[in-house]
């Protein structure tokens, strides 16, 4: 649960994104691409889900990826190499189904982008003919550029602005791509709108298409059903039942009104002076 | 004339419904005195065999009039681990005190109430906890060279974790969560237990010997064959029923709809009631309705009344219920002390629907009117939805209780562990053995849901099953 090492991966724009390297040997000689942890910064502090974005087991490490958000990423972003997190467990929920699926497209946008590069990679590793999207604002919101181009046979960027890439939305460069090609399966994961989107531009392709859920979860072992989610018109939990799922069956309007449940008490908790 | 039974010391309803303080006060040491006193010491006592543990109920409560405290407490923990615990949670009107002689309403000995055996057992048990007394360890050198795995630190884990270590048997116990204790820990709020009774009782086994590893999932992080080849000559499994049932009704994914397990654990595991101290957050409202009648539901209306009170100094919480107040199974000390706090009681309704605002938030419940029917397999009459009944309640937080099912974790990757239709754990029940030679298990995992001691009662078979399998094992 040590740190060993902690860095902004960027500050730009009030957005930062940072990333820790963490000691947990267990985990990091279990944990698959698609699998997330869930930390607690200090013995006051929330359970919060993050996904595994790498992991080096020889070193018995891992690494995560989170944007500061509300007050635990913020936390988390304010600690420092050497100390340690009060809690870490995993690795949990479904790992992705790695395969040879053909040629398969990986969109991700903005801190999205590190949950979508452990899948890029073992999808490569497995043969598939990898094609990378990445989202992001502008240029100095991307994170993960080069290791993703490394793993991609293609790549493309999008930002809404135009400083970088193409302008506009992962979803343009995805809807050109399949209107040209057959595509075998569509990942991706990104903020809520853009996973929506993407299912909605994908359905009218028929391209298989899994996206991640970012659920709000306690336990995240099943006990509590707070990341409850509709999918397909039956409730699943996020965190044991996925947290991958069919896009085509999510809804969409749900999640993003549980995501909200605590908007009001985590402005209260953020304007106090915590860390 | 017969002795009256003495009333146990409790907190105002007026002041302890605003804070989550403990309710029940326990006995002095007179009034145990008194209580111990009312005992006639039957020669053939009924009550031991009431409880799933066995304590001698009859010796402890004669060595409590003789004021031999420390010998009271060696003869509770002989059988059972957790005093303290257990005469603040045992639903003893159903077990030790059903079997009381008073409550024969034939004896000779009849009497108003039936001994106060598990106030009695709490004064014996925190008595031993003040005063540090030391606890009877039998250790026998040839178990100490084994080493047992038990997964899941609720009270099944942890009485059969206290029942080997005694011997010497050297035990880890592995935890998914940051904390120990189960059940004991998420589920039932300070009000009912202190976490410092909690974690005394913890601590008495980590004195014992025993290791805790938190944060650790056997199922995720570890599998169990990995447990099994890591050196442990048995595994214990007290998974526990930890999957909330949901009613399956349209509506029921909108915000401010909890389960009781998440209203829960964020109040006891998590101290949301702290918020913004703890970081937890967990939402209130001015109209809150809990669905059930077990004692989960009983807690979290409690729960969400105290934080009522603590917010808005006010509290409007009400429990539904299908059937009426005789079929409830609460015990009949949690309802009382929720009703006297101020929740209030709805019953013979039955939700169909929840109804939400345009951000998602819910604000009425639909509910049919139900009648009494025939008995069902449990023996309480069945209730039956009027047609054409429907009305709607406002609500802004409504809570779920209405039971659990057996946690899949484990299971769902272990597929030599063998189950029943409900997914529980089959065992052999004399030694509580499951499919898997050296692994047992006990508690909710494979009774369904049950009490603290009923666990506990599983757990000791289990001891005794893993103790008699370690004389077949090498290591």
């Amino acid at each position: 649960m040590k740190i060993l090492n902690k860095e902004i991966l960027l500050d730009s724009g009030g957005v930062r994104i940072g990333m820790l390297e963490v000691l947990s040997p267990d985990i990091a000689l279990k944990a698959k691409p698609g699998q997330f942890i869930v930390l607690m910064a200090s013995e006051k502090g929330e359970r919060v889900p993050l996904t595994v974005v790498e992991k080096n087991p020889s070193k018995g490490t891992i690494r995560l990826i989170f944007q500061e958000a509300g007050l635990t990423t913020r936390v988390l972003g304010a600690m420092k190499a050497g100390e340690s997190l009060y809690s870490l467990v995993g690795p949990l929920g479904h790992p992705t189904e790695i395969k040879k699926y053909g040629k398969a497209i990986i969109v991700g946008g903005g801190v999205g982008i590190a949950e979508i590069y452990p899948v890029a990679k073992a999808m490569k590793e497995a043969g598939n003919h990898v094609t990378t999207v990445l989202g992001a604002r502008s240029k100095d919101l991307l994170i993960l550029e080069k290791e993703l181009k490394n793993t991609s046979d293609e790549f493309y960027i999008a930002t809404d602005d135009g400083s970088y890439g193409r302008k506009g939305f992962t979803t343009d460069i995805l809807e050109e791509l399949l209107s040209k090609g057959k595509y075998d399966l569509v990942y991706s994961v990104g903020p809520i709108p853009m996973m929506k989107r993407t299912s909605m531009v994908t359905k009218k392709f028929n391209a298989k298409t899994i996206v991640s859920l970012n659920a709000i979860m306690v336990d995240a072992t099943g006990m509590c059903g707070c990341c409850r989610v509709t999918v397909g018109g039956k409730t699943y939990f996020s965190c044991v039942d996925g947290p991958e799922f069919d896009a085509s069956l999510v809804d969409w309007e749900e999640l993003i009104k549980r995501n909200r449940i605590y908007d009001d008490k985590e402005k209260h908790i953020c304007k106090l002076n915590i860390i | 004339m017969k002795k009256e039974p003495v009333n146990v010391r409790e907190a105002q309803a007026s002041t302890r419904k605003g804070n989550f303080e403990e309710v029940v006060m326990g006995y002095s040491e007179d009034q145990a005195l008194l209580e111990a006193a009312r005992c006639i010491q039957c020669k053939d006592p009924k009550c031991i065999a009431g409880c799933p543990v066995g304590i001698d109920i009859k010796k402890f409560i004669h060595e409590i009039t003789k004021k031999e405290y420390p010998a009271a407490f060696a003869t509770i923990r002989e059988k059972n681990n957790f005093p303290s615990i257990c005469g603040r949670v045992c639903p003893a009107e159903y077990q030790c005190r059903k079997t009381c002689v008073f409550t024969k309403k034939d004896s000779l000995f009849a009497s108003k109430e039936a001994i106060n055996i598990h106030f009695l057992e709490r004064f014996v048990g925190d008595y031993g906890m003040n005063n540090k007394v030391g606890a009877p360890k039998t250790s026998d050198k040839t178990l100490s060279k084994y080493k047992v795995a038990i997964v899941g630190s609720g009270p099944a884990g942890l009485c059969c974790a206290g029942e080997l270590a005694r011997y010497g048997v050297k035990v880890t116990i592995f935890e998914a969560l940051q904390k120990p204790g189960g059940v004991l820990r998420y589920g039932i709020p300070p009000f009912r237990m202190p976490r410092d009774i909690l974690d005394f009782e913890i601590d008495y086994l980590k004195k014992l010997g025993v290791e805790f590893v938190g944060n650790f999932i056997i199922g995720r992080t570890k599998t169990l064959d990995e447990l099994l080849a890591g050196g442990y000559s048995a595994v214990f499994l007290g998974l526990g029923a930890g999957i909330p049932s949901f009613l399956g009704i349209p509506g029921e994914n909108l915000c401010n709809i909890y389960s009781a397990n998440e209203f829960l654990t964020r109040i006891n595991l998590m101290s949301a009631y702290k918020f913004p101290e703890y970081h937890t957050p967990v939402n209130i409202g001015k109209k809150v309705l809990v669905i059930g009648g077990g004692n989960t539901a009983m807690d979290a209306a409690r729960a969400a009344l105290r934080l009522q009170n603590m917010t808005m100094r006010a509290s409007d919480t009400t429990i539904i219920y299908r059937r009426t107040e005789v079929e409830m199974p609460a015990r009949r000390l949690e309802i009382e002390h929720a009703k006297e706090e101020g929740v209030k009681f709805k019953f013979l309704m039955q939700p169909v629907e929840f109804l939400g605002d345009e951000n998602g938030f819910v604000k009425k419940m639909r509910c049919l009117e139900c009648k009494l029917g025939d008995p069902d397999s449990s023996g309480r009459r069945r209730p039956v939805p009027i047609e054409g009944s429907e009305f709607d309640i406002d609500c802004d937080i409504a809570v779920i209780a209405v039971g659990l099912k057996a946690n899949q974790i484990l299971i769902s990757v272990t597929p030599e562990l063998k189950t029943d239709k409900y997914g529980d754990l089959i065992v052999n029940k004399e030694t509580m053995e499951t499919s898997i030679k050296g692994v047992y298990a006990g508690g909710d995992i494979v009774g369904g849901e049950g009490t603290v001691i009923e666990a506990m009662g599983m757990a000791k078979t289990a001891a005794n099953g893993i103790l008699e399998h370690l004389k077949t094992v090498s290591c």
